[in-house]
């Protein structure tokens, strides 16, 4: 796919998202708008998935280890055709099948049900093993929120993943920069977060995690990477694409109201004809 | 009596995992570090390749689990009682639990009968913990016969199992030819009229041995071995406090949340009936040796007979 069909499918999951999170009166579309153009590149080029047939034996996995980003996958799995885009404002309603967090029990497309932090990358691990054992070539990939690295979790399941030269699996931070007490550098510095995983025997990547043609290429050198899994850093901008909510650590689990869902729409309307 | 032969149910474990895996190709067996002691060892000596050691990191081994229930691998992860359960409660319930993956727990170590590591690694809250996640099957075999029907049941069942097995050699109790296991059934081992012991894991033969010497006194106990503490069979329990009255419960665990606390809930909503709870009394353990300790917290067979003997006066 080229760069202007997957920016202007990531530019329709930012669309997803806000409308998802304005539906909810609640969630978290500021790390959702920071990954959406990494989910918009694994659904719509990288994964081996079938929308038609989204338990397909040997199709490659992903969990989203940050789960509270539910309204970025929701909104991708949506636009690629796993479940229709007009249900995306039921997010969080009772009864619905988007959950708060997901719930691979309720959403067609979703691997593992995730949200409480550090779990995702274990259960990603898991798979990756699984495919290992049986001796199948699925990849794995499994996204990571750059607050959620604090979790001792994360380190156990990354230690195990390079002891075990988990070369299927791929595992992405979003360095937004973001958690909800604001800077990571603030709470509980992180950095360097490329050096912790290297040590931790990755094969490591920096990269803009806006720029389709660095994710591409970081992609394509974890396949071609043996021996060892691959971390991704992509550093983001948190609630990227909404002007008010770039880089604004209050937007990592609020609501839009209606007036605020205007702009943001108006916002995403902007760069639609840009790509026009 | 020493002529009864004794084996601790995480003998037992280990041997059934090697017994039971021909016939489930899919089942692999996970450890951290402990596999020496929770005995997967044994399935680690004749299938190298379906045994992972994940290391001193219970969380991460209970996420893999997960990940490998999804791709239809069915994992039995093991470790101490008061990991498996205890430090790694949160990862069950969400990782296993919520997704209802199809992931077993054999916990061993669990109970006072650790002996003497102490109470950091006596497990007294595994069953309460456990019981309730919604969905999970809890079990506490009472020997080495019931402990490898208890594996081969919980690989045949879909869903999560929590399995408890302890350290200490304990009599073999069911070694007869009807012995039969099903999740969910209890298992009436005596006839009596004047009060219900219900018992799991290894206190049920202190409960066959308190019940001889309460029919010396005259007292007919009727002995009730709940396996399976989730689910519950209530049917067996009704009918006997329907016939006795009075019920006590006995378990290697705290008196809070336990097979007492099951019991009671059975009885409260259903025939309101007395009943005398013997197990761990909210206190900590502590080191001595495995029969010492079940003696000082009352577990031994005299232990229970003293307290029925009161109960039930």
């Amino acid at each position: 796919m080229d760069n202007l069909e997957l920016k202007r499918n990531a530019n329709a999951v930012r669309k997803g998202i806000v409308t998802a999170v304005h539906g909810a009166k609640a969630g978290h579309p500021g790390g959702s708008l920071s990954a959406a153009d990494l989910f918009t590149f694994l659904y719509f080029e990288e994964m081996n998935i079938d929308p038609k047939d989204p338990k397909k034996a040997d199709r490659d996995r992903f969990v989203l280890s940050k789960g509270h980003t539910a309204p970025g996958l929701y909104s991708a799995l949506a636009n690629r055709g796993y479940f229709p885009v007009a249900d995306l404002p039921t997010l969080r309603h009772l009864g619905s099948y988007l959950q708060g967090h997901p719930c691979m029990q309720e959403t067609p497309g979703v691997d593992m049900s995730s949200g409480s932090l550090g779990q995702g990358i274990s259960a990603a691990v898991g798979m990756a093993l699984a495919a290992k054992l049986d001796k199948k070539d699925y990849r794995v990939y499994t996204l990571l929120g750059d607050g959620e690295i604090q979790e001792g979790q994360v380190w156990e399941a990354s230690m195990f993943a390079g002891a075990r030269k988990l070369d299927n699996l791929t595992v992405i931070v979003d360095n937004n920069g973001l958690q909800i007490d604001g800077k990571i550098e603030d709470v509980c510095d992180p950095y360097p977060i490329d050096k912790k995983f290297e040590a931790f025997n990755f094969h490591v990547i920096n990269i803009d995690g806006h720029d389709f043609d660095a994710i591409r290429a970081a992609f394509k050198e974890a396949r071609e990477t043996k021996g060892m899994p691959t971390a991704i850093i992509m550093k983001t901008t948190k609630g990227k694409g909404v002007s008010y909510m770039e880089n604004n650590a209050g937007w990592h689990g609020k609501a839009p109201n209606d007036e605020e869902y205007a702009v943001a729409m108006k916002d995403l309307e902007e760069i639609d004809k840009q790509l026009a | 009596m020493s002529d009864i032969k004794k084996i601790a149910t995480r003998e037992s474990y280990g041997n059934a995992l090697v017994e039971c895996a021909e016939d489930f190709p899919e089942l692999v067996v996970l450890d951290a570090d402990l596999a020496g002691a929770t005995k997967t060892g044994t399935f680690k000596k004749a299938y190298p390749d379906r045994h992972i050691d994940c290391g001193i990191a219970e969380s991460n081994m209970t996420g893999i689990a997960a990940g490998l229930a999804t791709c239809g691998k069915i994992p039995f992860i093991s470790s101490f009682a008061m990991f498996a359960a205890g430090r790694n409660f949160e990862q069950v319930r969400n990782s296993i639990g919520y997704p209802h993956l199809n992931v077993k727990i054999g916990a061993t170590h669990a109970g006072i009968t650790v002996g003497e590591d102490g109470a950091t690694h006596q497990c007294n809250e595994d069953i309460a913990l456990m019981r309730t996640i919604p969905g999970m099957t809890v079990i506490v075999p009472s020997d080495d016969v019931e402990a490898k029907a208890a594996v081969r049941a919980a690989l045949e069942h879909k869903g999560p199992v929590y399995l408890r097995f302890g350290r200490a050699a304990v009599p073999v109790i069911n070694d007869r030819p009807d012995y039969k296991f099903e999740i969910g059934k209890g298992v009436k081992l005596t006839e009596g009229k004047d009060v219900t012991i219900v018992a799991t894991g290894i206190c049920v033969d202190s409960a066959l041995g308190a019940a001889k010497l309460l029919e010396a006194d005259g007292i007919s106990a009727e002995v009730i071995n709940i396996h399976t503490i989730k689910p519950i069979d209530k049917d067996i329990i009704l009918a006997s406090a329907k016939k006795t009255g009075k019920v006590v419960t006995v378990e290697e665990h705290s008196v809070i949340g336990g097979l007492g606390s099951a019991v009671c809930d059975v009885l409260s909503e259903n025939l309101p009936t007395p009943v005398k709870k013997i197990g761990v009394q909210d206190v900590f353990g502590e080191s001595g040796s495995a029969g010492e300790l079940v003696k000082k917290f009352g577990l031994d067979a005299e232990g229970v007979y003293k307290d029925v003997k009161a109960f039930v006066k």
